[in-house]
């Protein structure tokens, strides 16, 4: 790592922060709120066609032929494809490209693309879908992990007789099994040891813009494809590959973004079809998806089958931590070799683990394909671990936010899978929940019904394992300052609502003493912006954050010259600040930031600056070492307080309070925002939502009617508190704050019931039902514990 | 965005203009009312109708009014925002306000109306789905195809009926007046439904036009109690109206049950209410005699995997949603619902 990445966590300059840490609206806010923002489909161009995309109506299938004759001949249709018109494979990790664009030769779920066709209008290209006739030859379908998983034929994706002659994978997507420390010593040691079984159900993003493309083809060839993407790079890089052009002739725009939550962050069927159609036909040609069809692009949380197994001493203090995980990955890879490891390596903090075994697989089955949702690969397993210490709580007759406390592995700390930790604020965040939720007077002490639950987490600021392997920075920045007093940025950073471009502008405005209003931002088009891996693993601000800061520290230094030779004193004298350069000494000698810019450009020529961040060398020296190793990990702490009625078993959460360690809170109101968001959607899956596939292996209910998530009056009170640990290497010492508060959100209500109800769940989602089923097994345990007590008593009076 | 296909709309100013259409064109027009039921199912093609008769500009229709002899007549496009608003309907039948105040969410009560409401089609899980979903799977007995999937080898849909006004209007005793090609006629809303859940309604080529509901004595206490997951939005997962008319006395004269989204047709809970007449609440014989209706109730409605949801779940919520709406009932503390 270079002095380039590293810009420390204060202000150099005297005066302190004039923007960072203010709270401040949206750059696009009300572009947003009043309709002016242009989102993918939106955009209009002249002489533009509409795809839409038939799909298999098997979980499972060989195509044995393809007619799209009838298809074709339907007047106002242009274009029909098929999986052959772009045979290459491609997915986001290149070590697994398991995908065509549309099916070439089997479809491996209900749903999969099969043809797509380019019509004049939305209805013609709908009729031409239904006169395709596909040949299909139903196999066997899987729709179980264990099924899956003991059936190794026939394959999901088919290996060759060669590869299978060296190693027959089966159905298993990948396998990864790690130990670190003796876990059978930390076991044996123990004072108490627990050993259960967890489980997550699927859950998906339900973003409400649902996926869009459109795609023109030039004369000169260049082909342009605006996405609702939050991968802009990642997308040209696989354009180039499928349609075999030169990346340099491909240019990807991400316009407005109507959310993502992981869910826009693999290459889709639907760029890849708007592109070909629009090269073969000569026509713009967009596709914009119904909600059923997103559902079926899924890429949602894994379902996770759990067991863990952990081991404490009476003081509460763990010993070790042993875990075996079954993920159903659905039918393509998408990023699941990264949520194999996740699943494992993003459990060691924040508490300190003497010694700690995963052992995950992941298996294909024929449902839609799983992939990265917020919190991606640590949030089943974040929500095993911590109901599990909650029972190793009871067990030990401690108070479950103790335990949570003695546990904490501390700042500057090598976890026990390699892991580089540093800021760390988890006991401050346990401290604030603890106090607002007034903990001490009301955990173990309200009237039964009514129950708080704590959970914490860690998640991380970006990774330091780039999708592709390459040297180049894994965040550039270019930045153009104008003579009217304008400062643009160039980011190829994705703002998928997170508002990585309102950070960028208050930095920007921050480093450069400008009002943030003269600051605009140019994002995610790739043509335009230096590269930037895109909006996922919680990397924008840290990344791109610390890339402006490097750019901006570089002009600065010519805008400070400039000032300091016109007024001929020495540069430590000038200071800039909201749009005005003053002398520290003589209050009085002011310049704009326009005339500013004006005396540097004439003393520097034009003037523009680029800026870059990678992160250092980073993780355990073992294969896999590096996935999950981030330059900053965040920290939350929850306290849940539920209700359950007893008699419907509906779980209501009353109040959810959130404290979470971003480092510093560039924008409270965003931080805060973030915190809510997450929290709700945490919420959410815990209590209603349920990706889950029929007996036919069919998607149960495709439509935001039957995907429940709540609306306003089901969102319990949500209260964000900000903890701030102020990070050594992240802009102004931020860390991320947009996936890590949903965590906890999970266990914490599992925790709640317990402590209202004095049941355990276990298995997502909880529905009444699962309540009720539960509160019949604790009454009749009850009574069969009372039988046995009786019975005990009666064989003690014997000897008597 | 899921397309509409393709039909023409015609928006009859006179009722007998409505009725000419709608005999002329049988099968092929479809009333249009509030259009939050009718519009996303035509966009899943469940109706794919030639002609599309808007309601909109029927005088007949509109209107809410006391009649002299206390009945009070509801105008069938008489949104369920008004209904639940209104505080005629809230004092002379609160049931039926409650029920419109929780049907679907505030923008839908805006458009769907009372007459929709009462003629809204059943719903199942294999059917409420789109052309491509329903196609993957042989499509079903209601639409397209000739498997039940709720039911296996079942012969008769079992779709069920979802609309909350039905139990609340038949806990009224409500009387539904229909224009037709023979004329007016009125029919007790409990002759109004079959239990083919195919299409459930006794009733063809007619136009339902205003819904009656009689005095009710001064003692008459109502309420409707809804399940369902989202305190907003969803279709019942199980609907009670609950009716108890107290006596000079203060016990209880008489009584009514109904439920819905239990099977093809909405429910009359008869022998449960029964059990009621002559106790008096607040007594203990008032409270076992709530346990012995909920337990009857269980008995005799046995939901089925028809809709989303846990039919077994929504089975053991009869009794605990009998007792509770009967209970809020004679409190006056409806509806039941959980937020």
């Amino acid at each position: 790592m270079s002095a380039r990445d590293v810009h420390g966590n204060q202000p150099p300059w005297p005066e302190g922060f004039r923007v960072v840490g203010r709270a401040q609206p949206k750059i696009d806010g009300l572009a947003k709120a009043t309709g002016a923002a242009l989102y993918t489909d939106d955009l209009v161009l002249a002489g533009m066609l509409h795809a839409k995309i038939l799909r298999s109506p098997h979980a499972h299938a060989r195509i044995r032929g393809i007619d799209a004759r009838a298809a074709l001949a339907l007047p106002g249709v242009h274009a029909v494809i098929t999986g052959k018109d772009m045979p290459i494979k491609y997915g986001v990790i290149p070590w697994t490209p398991d995908e065509n664009a549309l099916a070439l030769d089997k479809v491996r779920f209900i749903g999969d693309e099969v043809a797509a066709v380019a019509a004049l209008d939305e209805d013609t290209a709908n009729a031409a879908l239904k006169l395709i006739r596909v040949d299909y030859e139903p196999l066997r379908a899987f729709l179980e992990p264990e099924d899956a998983l003991a059936t190794p034929e026939p394959q999901i994706h088919e290996q060759t007789p060669e590869q299978k002659a060296k190693e027959h994978k089966g159905n298993v997507s990948k396998h990864v099994r790690l130990e670190f420390g003796d876990v059978e010593a930390g076991l044996a040691g123990a004072d108490v040891v627990v050993s259960d079984h967890y489980e997550f159900h699927g859950t998906t993003h339900t973003p409400i813009e649902p996926h869009c493309a459109l795609a023109q083809y030039s004369a000169d060839g260049v082909l342009t494809v605006w996405s609702s993407t939050q991968i802009t790079h990642y997308v040209q890089k696989a354009l180039a590959r499928v349609l075999e052009l030169p990346e340099a002739r491909v240019r990807v725009i991400q316009p407005f973004l109507g959310g993502a939550f992981g869910g826009k962050s693999d290459p889709f069927a639907l760029e890849f079809a708007v592109a070909k159609l629009a090269m073969l036909t000569g026509r713009p040609v967009k596709c914009l998806w119904t909600r059923e069809e997103v559902f079926y692009a899924h890429r949602g949380r894994h379902p996770m089958k759990m067991r863990y197994t952990s081991g404490a001493r009476r003081d509460g203090k763990l010993t070790a931590v042993d875990a075996k995980i079954l993920i159903d990955g659905g039918s393509y890879s998408s990023f699941g070799l990264v949520t194999t490891y996740y699943a494992g390596q993003l459990l060691t903090g924040p508490y300190h683990f003497p010694a700690y075994r995963f052992d995950s697989t992941r298996v294909f089955t024929n449902k839609p394909p799983c992939g990265p949702k917020r919190g991606h690969g640590s949030v089943q397993p974040r929500f095993a671990f911590e109901v599990q210490l909650d029972q190793l709580a009871e067990e030990l007759g401690m108070d479950p936010l103790e335990l949570r406390r003695r546990n904490f592995q501390g700042e500057n700390v090598q976890t026990v899978n390699g892991q580089r930790v540093t800021s760390n604020g988890f006991l401050a965040c346990l401290d604030a929940v603890e106090r607002a939720s007034a903990w001490k007077t009301r955990h173990a002490k309200l009237p039964r019904g009514r129950g708080l639950g704590v959970a914490g987490s860690m998640y991380i600021s970006g990774t330091n394992y780039p999708v592709y392997p390459n040297p180049m920075p894994q965040a550039g920045v270019q930045l153009k300052l104008d003579r009217s007093g304008l400062v643009t940025v160039f980011t190829g950073g994705n703002d998928i609502g997170q508002g990585s471009n309102s950070i960028a502008r208050a930095i920007v405005a921050e480093e450069l003493g400008l009002e943030p209003a003269d600051v605009r931002v140019v994002a995610a088009d790739t043509d335009l912006c230096p590269v930037d891996l895109g909006a996922y693993s919680s990397r924008v601000t840290f990344m791109v954050g610390n890339a402006l800061i490097d750019a901006c520290r570089k002009l600065r230094t010519k805008l400070v010259t400039a000032v300091a030779e016109h007024w001929h004193v020495h540069a430590a004298r000038v200071a800039f600040g909201l749009g005005a350069a003053h002398d520290r000494e003589d209050a009085a000698r002011r310049l704009s930031m326009r005339e500013v810019f004006q005396l540097a450009e004439a003393r520097f020529d034009t003037l523009g600056e680029t800026g870059a961040y990678n992160t250092p060398e980073l993780g355990g020296d073992y294969r896999g070492g590096t996935i999950g190793a981030s330059p900053a990990y965040s920290f939350t702490a929850h306290v849940v307080e539920a209700e359950v009625d007893e008699e419907t078993g509906r779980i209501t959460v009353l109040n959810c309070w959130i404290a979470h360690d971003c480092g510093r809170a560039l924008n409270p109101m965003l931080v805060a925002g973030q915190i809510e968001g997450s929290a709700y959607m945490g919420i959410a899956e815990a209590l209603m939502e349920d990706h889950a596939v029929n007996r036919f292996g069919l998607h149960a209910g495709p439509s935001l009617l039957d995907y429940r998530i709540p609306t306003a009056v089901d969102t319990p009170e949500l209260h964000a508190l900000i903890v701030e640990s102020l990070d050594p290497e992240g802009p102004y010492g931020a860390k991320e704050a947009g996936e890590g508060p949903l965590h906890p959100s999970i266990p914490a209500i599992s925790n709640a019931v317990f402590d209202a109800v004095g049941i355990r769940l276990r298995h997502l989602p909880f529905t009444p039902a699962k309540v009720l089923a539960a509160l019949r097994e604790q009454r009749d345990r009850a009574r069969g514990g009372e039988v046995a007590r009786t019975a005990r008593v009666a064989s003690e009076r014997e000897p008597c | 965005m899921l397309r509409l296909p393709a039909f023409e709309l015609a928006e009859p100013s006179t009722l007998g203009e409505a009725l000419g259409l709608l005999a002329e064109h049988g099968e092929e027009a479809q009333l249009l009312a509030g259009g939050t039921d009718l519009v996303p199912n035509m966009k899943h093609e469940l109706f794919t109708p030639r002609l599309v008769i808007s309601l909109a500009r029927l005088a007949e229709l509109r209107g809410l009014r006391v009649e002299s002899d206390g009945t009070l007549v509801i105008g069938a496009m008489t949104t369920l925002d008004e209904l639940a608003h209104d505080q005629r309907v809230a004092r002379r039948a609160p049931a039926l306000a409650q029920a419109a105040g929780l049907v679907a969410g505030p923008q839908l009560r805006r458009m769907g109306t009372l007459g929709g409401n009462v003629m809204l089609d059943t719903r199942c899980q294999w059917y409420n789905q789109t052309y491509f979903w329903r196609s993957a799977l042989g499509f079903c007995l209601k639409k397209d195809g000739t498997l039940c999937h709720v039911v296996a080898g079942g012969a008769n849909c079992v779709a069920a009926a979802s609309n909350d006004s039905a139990p609340a209007l038949m806990s009224l005793d409500g009387v539904l007046v229909f224009h037709g090609p023979r004329g007016r006629r009125e029919l007790a809303i409990d002759a109004l439904y079959s239990s083919d859940g195919i299409y459930n309604k006794n009733v063809r080529g007619e136009i339902l036009v205003e819904v009656r509901v009689p005095r009710v004595p001064s003692g008459h206490r109502g309420a409707y109690g809804k399940l369902r997951e989202r305190g907003s939005i969803d279709f019942p997962l199980l609907g009670v109206a609950a009716r108890v008319d107290l006596d000079e006395s203060g016990a209880v004269g008489a009584a009514a049950l109904c439920a819905v989204a239990l099977q093809a047709r909405p429910l009359r809970l008869a022998k449960a209410a029964q059990v009621l007449v002559g106790t008096r609440p607040g007594t203990d014989g008032f409270r076992s005699a709530l346990g012995e209706a909920g337990a009857l109730a269980e008995k005799q409605c046995r939901p089925l995997a028809n809709i989303p949801g846990d039919a077994e779940y929504r089975h053991a919520m009869v009794p605990v949603y009998v007792r509770r709406t009967l209970q809020a009932a004679v409190d006056g503390t409806g509806p039941v619902h959980h937020v």
